[in-house]
């Protein structure tokens, strides 16, 4: 409803009166997860890895501050100035200084070889999914299209003369046979327990495709498709945000993402993939 | 002046000043680095108070979303609600003014102009009509950034960063932003070009490099940083603007369908050519704003602690290292952009590398503290706070230098709480330090102690209430330039922090009420201070109090290092760098 909302304005208003649109809350569509001053609800498979760095590195920084602190605090206690008492001339030999700044570049090392580059390359290396669900993820000003191939698995052609806001956000050729069966939604829909393989790409201005609960973040570049996959374990209905300034209505730049079972999945492509309803609002 | 003068010719030239000029060439078009680090330092406190300001009236949309802006409402017609178009404005011209036009000119073109020349012992700088032309080079990129928000549709929107194509494809503003930048760079090339000059042929007999004090080292590498990282932002710019009025498509590929409307780009470009010119300044930028903040903070600790700089060389060394390093780690703001495993890999190992010198510099002046004998004035207070504050900005940039746990809190509030607690609580902290610390040896006058205090206190507690929910906000989720975050479920979770952090600024800007008072006043009530009142031993407190035009009596001769505070034996616990016995 929202995404239809948005693209019939983006296709008739010009972009001063778009400004003007009214923001989308979020009333109507109670969303999942547990969110607070802390990572929110993890709904995917890998997240607790990047979360498990997250607390790693913050319990490494606490520790830090607060060795550094201590000393700092004691320093500034014993030698605040005071009558009969002379500055120390001679340099301490600082051994332990020595040995902190080295403890600090192990662990660094650490974290960087032991942690980031093996999740980066995890996330950077198609999942061995033999049978992932593809989706091709559309960016643009303000809204997100999510082209799905249809049953026959292969997305029809798309070329940027086809667009057309309303009709065919994602510029299907209509020609093309391969395309008849191809699902465009303004709602991302995915099964669970089954890796998705999205491809995303922009239209007009940098985006960038953010699902908090699935840790994933991917900008979207116009001019590449760039690959990127993570693999849902919870049924709910959740948001995808654009984390990249886009524009005067960046901030409204929202879908939902609805995770479901493998049957309730299926139903919703059937039903979308039906003939002359190839796209509606969801 | 009437074309002569002469810096190399010091050892003649003692009748700098015996010249009647007029008040125009005296105040306003002066080519004597103190006249033009005063000029630099005013400007750029009024752009960095201005800068807050439009944080202060962007914090009134981010607390309550919607709703009309009380007692300000007049702005923003015709219902007072600050519309998204203009809170992107604000933004964009926020980050634009605090980093271009208020920290760094405050930091290079005053502390730096003012300082630098005295504490080497030079009668000017090497090139002092380049130094009025930079001057006002940075003048007019101002005056033209500000009237950027008079033109239809308004002041650049796109970000600081003003990423292609959103910047390409956005109104009129962004075209005056890069006339604006244009005029800035150009201002801190021939800055730069002047600074390295003067500091390698003007600094006074026996003044060693390692004689140096630690400030001028941090303009010397930042001075190479400049000098190197903005002929290709000025490239980015040239090019941006290109697309935007040539019709070129540097950065514009091939298909773009704006609004329903396909674009007439010849496409070819790449949207991320742009990102790496522009991180290929903007990360040496970051340290160009920290070094001289580390400068002035190191000046003062020695001072204060009365006492050698513990590891003075391995500061030295660091910073060197530091400003190499700081050319190979830019693409660590573009890991989300599709980058593969090993050019990340690459830039999070240079990026975890360059951590390990500013630990160094961090931990040489917190060891500096041992043994000292700590006077608690306020701008040892400031130079003190810098180091909490500072140590929480550079930890917090781990977890956004390695890719891995970035994926979650690139573009977050976490990202502007690491980079503000560098640069607000940092390096603004730094500049009142130097402020406070300078401020006699400018006007002959010293800044009151107890308003000093209450600004101290006031703006520690404050700014930390400001940005410590930064970082739980982005842990939260919330992506940073939201005009309204409560869309998003974790955005509407996390709603009274941001509140919390809007009576922070707001709290903060009361809280500069005592600075700005103490600042004029202390100029007409307080009494002439004494030549020498921190009982400094840098060559800067060798002039006289305020120094003359030409700076030095006699050209100081340097006998000894930097900081020789507490020498054993000696009556005094400062030995100044010029005497040749105590005195």
């Amino acid at each position: 409803m929202i995404g239809a909302a948005l693209w019939a304005g983006t296709a008739v208003a010009p972009r001063a009166a778009l400004a003007q649109a009214a923001a989308p809350k979020m009333e109507g569509v109670k969303i999942d997860g547990e969110y607070g001053p802390f990572l929110p609800t993890d709904v995917s498979r890998d997240g607790h890895r990047i979360d498990g760095l997250i607390d790693l590195l913050h319990y490494f920084m606490i520790a830090l501050f607060v060795g550094w602190g201590i000393f700092f605090v004691y320093c500034l206690a014993k030698f605040r100035q005071r009558p009969g008492r002379k500055a120390d001339y001679e340099m301490v030999k600082a051994k332990p200084s020595k040995y902190a700044e080295i403890v600090v570049a192990i662990f660094e090392a650490v974290l960087l070889l032991g942690f980031s580059i093996p999740i980066w390359a995890s996330v950077k290396t198609p999942d061995p999914d033999p049978n992932p669900v593809k989706v091709r993820v559309i960016a643009e000003q303000f809204a997100w299209n999510f082209h799905y191939p249809g049953k026959d698995g292969k997305f029809g052609k798309t070329a940027p003369k086809f667009i057309n806001t309303a009709t065919n956000p994602a510029g299907v050729d209509p020609s093309d046979p391969v395309g008849n069966d191809d699902v465009v939604s303004g709602e991302l829909h995915l099964p669970v327990n089954k890796s998705a393989m999205c491809e995303i790409t922009s239209k007009d201005v940098i985006h960038s495709f953010f699902i908090p609960v699935m840790r994933v973040k991917q900008d979207a570049v116009p001019g590449m498709r760039i690959p990127v996959w993570f693999h849902p374990v919870k049924t709910g209905t959740y948001e995808v945000a654009c984390a990249q300034l886009c524009g005067n209505n960046h901030y409204s730049m929202r879908a939902l993402l609805f995770l479901q079972t493998e049957s309730d999945y299926n139903a919703w492509l059937e039903k979308k993939s039906a003939p002359a309803e190839t796209f509606d609002e969801g | 002046m009437s074309g002569h003068h002469n810096p190399s010719g010091r050892h003649h030239d003692h009748d700098h000043g015996h010249h009647q000029l007029s008040f125009l060439r005296k105040y306003v078009f002066s080519v004597d680095h103190k006249v033009i680090g005063v000029q630099y330092a005013v400007t750029a406190l009024v752009f960095l108070f201005f800068g807050f300001s439009l944080m202060m009236l962007m914090r009134w949309q981010l607390a309550y979303p919607g709703k009309s802006l009380p007692l300000l409402g007049g702005l923003f017609p015709p219902d007072g609600v600050m519309k998204p178009e203009m809170y992107n404005s604000l933004g964009a011209m926020h980050g634009t003014i605090m980093i271009f036009l208020g920290v760094v000119p405050l930091l290079v073109g005053g502390f730096g102009n003012y300082v630098l020349p005295l504490q080497i012992g030079a009668p000017d700088m090497s090139f002092p009509k380049l130094n009025m032309m930079s001057y006002w080079a940075y003048f007019v990129g101002g005056v033209v950034m500000l009237s950027s928000f008079f033109v239809p549709g308004g002041a650049a929107n796109s970000g600081w960063t003003s990423y292609a194509p959103l910047s390409v494809i956005a109104g009129k503003g962004q075209t005056v932003w890069l006339l604006g930048m244009v005029f800035l760079i150009t201002s801190s090339l021939l800055g730069s070009v002047n600074f390295i000059t003067t500091i390698v042929q003007l600094r006074a007999k026996g003044l060693t490099m390692f004689r140096l004090p630690f400030f001028v080292w941090a303009q010397f590498v930042t001075a190479f940083l400049l000098l190197l990282a903005f002929p290709p932002l000025e490239a980015a710019a040239v090019l941006q603007l290109m697309d935007r009025l040539a019709g070129t498509s540097f950065y514009m590929p091939e298909g773009l369908v704006v609004s329903g409307v396909p674009q007439a780009y010849t496409g070819g470009g790449n949207p991320l050519l742009y990102q790496h010119l522009f991180w290929f300044l903007a990360h040496p930028e970051v340290y160009v704003l920290i070094l001289p903040g580390m400068g002035i903070v190191a000046e003062v600790i020695a001072n204060n602690t009365r006492k050698p700089l513990w590891g003075y060389r391995a500061m030295v060394y660091s910073s060197i290292f530091l400003g190499f390093m700081s050319f190979i780690v830019w693409a660590h703001h573009m890991f989300i952009t599709g980058m593969g495993t090993k050019i990340s890999a690459f830039f999070a190992a240079t990026t975890m590398i360059i951590s390990i010198p500013s630990v160094i510099i961090l931990t040489a002046m917190i060891i500096s503290l041992y043994r000292g004998s700590i006077r608690f004035n306020v701008p040892m207070l400031f130079a003190l706070a810098f180091l909490p504050m500072f140590a929480i900005g550079g930890l917090t940039g781990l977890p956004l230098g390695l890719p891995a746990s970035d994926i979650q809190l690139h573009d977050t509030y976490y990202v502007i709480g690491h980079f503000h607690y560098v640069v607000a609580p940092g390096t603004i902290f730094a500049i009142f330090a130097g402020i406070y610390f300078w401020y006699p040896k400018v006007t002959g006058k010293r800044l009151n102690e107890a308003l000093g205090k209450i600004h101290f206190w006031l703006s520690l507690i404050f700014m930390n209430v400001v940005f410590m929910p930064m970082f739980f906000q982005g842990l939260a989720g919330v992506s940073r330039r939201l005009y309204d975050q409560t869309v998003y479920a974790h955005g509407e979770a996390v709603q009274t922090l941001t509140r919390m952090s809007s009576w922070g600024a707001w709290m903060l800007g009361v809280a500069q009420l005592p600075f700005i008072l103490n600042f004029v006043m202390s100029l007409v009530a307080s009494r002439k201070t004494a030549e020498n009142p921190w009982q400094a031993t840098t060559l800067e407190w060798a002039a006289p109090t305020p120094p003359p035009h030409g700076n030095f009596l006699v050209p100081p001769v340097v006998h000894r290092g930097p900081y020789e505070y507490s020498v054993p034996g000696m009556k005094r616990d400062f030995f100044p760098q010029h005497l040749v016995v105590e005195g």
